[in-house]
């Protein structure tokens, strides 16, 4: 066991799966020499060569298209792309071809590559170094979603993704890279002393399609990801009610077990997002817990959400759901 | 079927010239003012800028003296106000830079090494002409009259933001300099101002786009989007690729594979052009060749401006980690605010004591500026744009649903 902040632990992941799997190759713009801008593939390149981690040029459809060809050839590409706000000119690639490949081809063909992305808010990054675009791929078939929220489960996930024969679109959220984010800017921490930044050196998965429950209670149900798990869980400890976390980790497949089992015990859910409202992947949860659980839900569920507008630079933390908001669709789950 | 193997280390990966902890060694220019023809731009092919594209117009020589066909015989004020744009630039550049580092905006981004790029361009414009820049030509706005306490109010993200604190500093709009609103992605300005430039030439307007890409962001398909309408539909727009050798820490190697940007316009039927980048008369002389043409109808022009990115790419951004440390004093292009003061200097229009005294006026002027723009508010202690600005143009008119949730906001 060490304890790694979140760069380190996907760090680590890649290390062990470039060593175990000589297929596996990293390349993205800026990820070789330098490392990556946010320093998430240091090292790598000195370690397992140029021709493993390497820097490609400026060209999100050209590094999706080679990976989706890469990947039809045998190899199993991780490539990065250095913010999810700049993935829209793979869009086509990913949407139109990557997640259709296996079924088009009826199962001749397919190619298992691994996008990760930093996504969300909370570095004052404004329009376009903040978006967290989940929902613009949950509704394309033939991909898996993933969206870690700590050191551990990074790492897990990581590891189960690039393992995984299916394209997975990996969310990072950024403003957890160095330290957990409970909702107050001011306090920015670190992830050393935290139990999920324990984490062993040798390779392990956190399975796909399974969620993690993070606090236990019987109240109500919150389901999150990303940054937002931590700040449901202020929220949750401010609200001063009892309440299941659960950090969804995979968006698709999403654990249905763990939703529903906690929603028939709790009777009550709030769905958290940074992501706008509208289409965001808190109205498919909400769409599903009530097709599954109506007869068990006691009150309405309630969505928190980024709101239907572009994100902010100066006024991000007017945009980003807070503690306050979160606590108080919280306490609204409890009337009646 | 079993797979042969063949010897060799397989992928080629290509590298950056120098390293850190290597010395920077380039080439010298063999490329001298004199060298290259100015062709008539209303009436030249393709074919006829092939010896530009593939060699370097240049007017300022190693002598500090201009000649050349290309000499644009601008007069000593002219090139005093160049000069002094760039050196409101630099200045402005280290101010914000410096702000930032005390919190008081989020990110900034120097044009070091490179003020001179939008500064000559803009000046051999005309006013009515569209500008569509990426992050690395604000120097623009200085041509075109915009006030710098605005500027700085933008990049502080203050109550008095044009752009009402929505994007990152250095995202500047400014409708009344027909400057328009730079957007993050890269590359996605080269096409769109072909469109402008289509749309003034479908309204049968005396205007001309110009617009910038970066080496890196060449390689975006919104560069070749750009190069292919602006051929077909001969659009009065000027295409330039900014190489400053970098993209973040990928060199520009990583952009092309043969070493040049220029001549890529070429078998696109494109006039295409290389200038020095740090040289202020080659650049003014080439953009206003370029606009002749464009305003002729004879079509686009695309040009390489080649420069070096002398600082980091941003505030985020530590060179050390991924180039020499000497690159950018060993630039064989020189640094383009000392080599037209050395050209001013040379044809006995300026001095050392008229440089410096050009100096400390703008530097108060900066500061000025800025302490008035800091009155209004900065990053680390407001007062902000209020919350309501999240809401506001996101369409002409509010619907109801963001109405809901802008009235959740306002008595929250
Ligand atoms: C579509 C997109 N991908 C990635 C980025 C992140 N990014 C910002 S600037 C930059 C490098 C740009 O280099 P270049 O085009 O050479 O311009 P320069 O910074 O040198 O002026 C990158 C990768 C981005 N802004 N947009
Ligand atoms: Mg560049």
């Amino acid at each position: 066991m060490a304890n790694m902040n979140m760069i380190q632990s996907l760090n680590n992941a890649l290390d062990i799966m470039l060593e175990r799997d000589d297929d596996v190759i990293v390349y993205g713009e800026d990820v070789g020499y330098f490392g990556g801008v946010f320093r998430t593939t240091d090292g790598l390149q000195a370690k397992h060569g140029a021709h493993r981690v390497f820097d490609s040029p400026l060209s999100e459809g050209g590094i999706l298209a080679t990976a989706f060809g890469m990947g039809i050839n045998g190899l199993r590409p991780v490539v990065e792309i250095q913010f999810a706000d700049y993935i829209f000119p793979a869009y086509d690639q990913i949407v139109n071809e990557l997640a259709k490949i296996r079924h088009r081809s009826g199962g001749e063909y397919w190619s298992p590559v691994t996008v990760r992305t930093p996504a969300g808010g909370g570095i004052r990054g404004g329009h376009h170094h903040s978006q967290s675009p989940e929902s613009q791929f949950t509704h394309t078939p033939g991909l898996k979603v993933v969206y870690c929220s700590t050191p551990y489960n990074a790492k897990g996930l990581l590891i189960s993704a690039v393992e995984c024969n299916d394209p997975v679109i990996f969310f990072e959220p950024k403003r957890c890279y160095r330290g957990p984010f409970y909702g107050d800017p001011h306090n920015v921490l670190t992830w050393e002393g935290h139990p999920e930044a324990e984490v062993p050196e040798s390779h392990y998965t956190v399975p796909l399609g399974e969620a993690r429950l993070v606090m236990e209670g019987g109240e109500c149900t919150v389901i999150a990801w990303g940054a937002m798990v931590h700040v449901s869980e202020q929220a949750i400890r401010d609200s001063g009610v009892s309440c299941d976390l659960i950090d969804l980790q995979t968006l698709v497949p999403w654990d249905r077990d763990t939703v529903v089992n906690s929603i028939e015990k709790t009777g009550r859910c709030v769905i958290v997002h940074e992501a706008p409202k509208t289409s965001g992947f808190g109205a498919e949860m909400a769409a599903s817990v009530q097709e599954r659980c109506f007869y068990h839900l006691e009150s309405p569920i309630q969505r928190v959400t980024g709101w239907d507008a572009p994100f902010p630079h100066t006024t991000e933390w007017d945009y980003m759901p807070g503690p306050t908001r979160i606590a108080a669709a919280i306490r609204k789950t409890q009337e009646g | 079927m079993a797979r042969k193997k063949k010897e060799g280390s397989g992928l080629n990966i290509p590298d950056a010239p120098f390293r850190p902890g290597e010395e920077a060694i380039f080439e010298t220019w063999s490329w001298k003012p004199g060298d290259l023809e100015r062709p008539d731009p209303t009436k030249c092919t393709a074919e006829d800028t092939v010896p530009h594209a593939q060699g370097l117009v240049r007017v300022l020589g190693d002598n500090d003296k201009a000649s050349g066909a290309w000499n644009p015989k601008l007069n000593a004020d002219e090139l005093r106000e160049g000069l002094e744009h760039m050196v409101r630039l630099r200045i402005f550049d280290d101010r914000m830079m410096k702000m930032q580092r005390t919190g008081k905006l989020s990110f900034y981004m120097r044009s070091f090494g490179e003020e001179c790029v939008a500064i000559a361009q803009t000046m051999a414009l005309e006013t009515q002409d569209w500008i569509f820049p990426s992050y690395r030509q604000p120097g623009a706005q200085f041509v075109r009259g915009r006030d710098m306490v605005s500027m700085i109010c933008h990049c502080l993200g203050n109550v008095e933001d044009n752009i009402k604190g929505r994007q990152m500093p250095v995202h500047y709009s400014y409708r009344d300099g027909r400057f328009i609103s730079i957007s993050s992605p890269v590359g996605t300005q080269f096409s769109q101002a072909v469109g402008v430039a289509m749309a003034s030439q479908y309204k049968k307007l005396d205007e001309v786009t110009i617009t910038w890409i970066g080496d890196g962001a060449s390689a975006e398909g919104d560069y070749h989007y750009a190069l292919n309408f602006a051929s077909i539909f001969k659009a009065p727009v000027i295409l330039n690729v900014v190489n400053n050798q970098w993209a973040i820490s990928t060199h520009a190697n990583f952009a092309t594979a043969s070493g040049e940007f220029a001549t890529r316009g070429l078998p696109y039927g494109l006039a295409s052009i290389r200038v020095d980048g740090n040289d202020f008369l080659a650049l003014y002389a080439v953009t206003k060749w370029a606009r002749e043409r464009a305003a002729s109808g004879s079509g686009a022009t695309h040009i390489e401006v080649l420069t070096y990115r002398a600082g980091a790419h941003s505030s985020s951004d530590d060179p050390s980690r991924y180039r020499s440390s000497d690159e950018h004093t060993k630039w064989p292009g020189g640094d383009p605010i000392e080599r037209l003061r050395d050209h001013l200097i040379e044809i006995g229009e300026w001095s050392a004591k008229r440089q410096s005294g050009l100096e400390d006026r703008i530097d108060s002027e900066v500061m000025s500026a800025y302490k008035e723009a800091v009155k209004y508010g900065d990053l680390a202690n407001g007062p902000y744009p209020e919350a309501d600005t999240i809401f506001t143009e996101v369409y002409e008119e509010m619907p109801w649903h963001l109405k809901e949730q802008f009235d959740e906001v306002m008595e929250g």
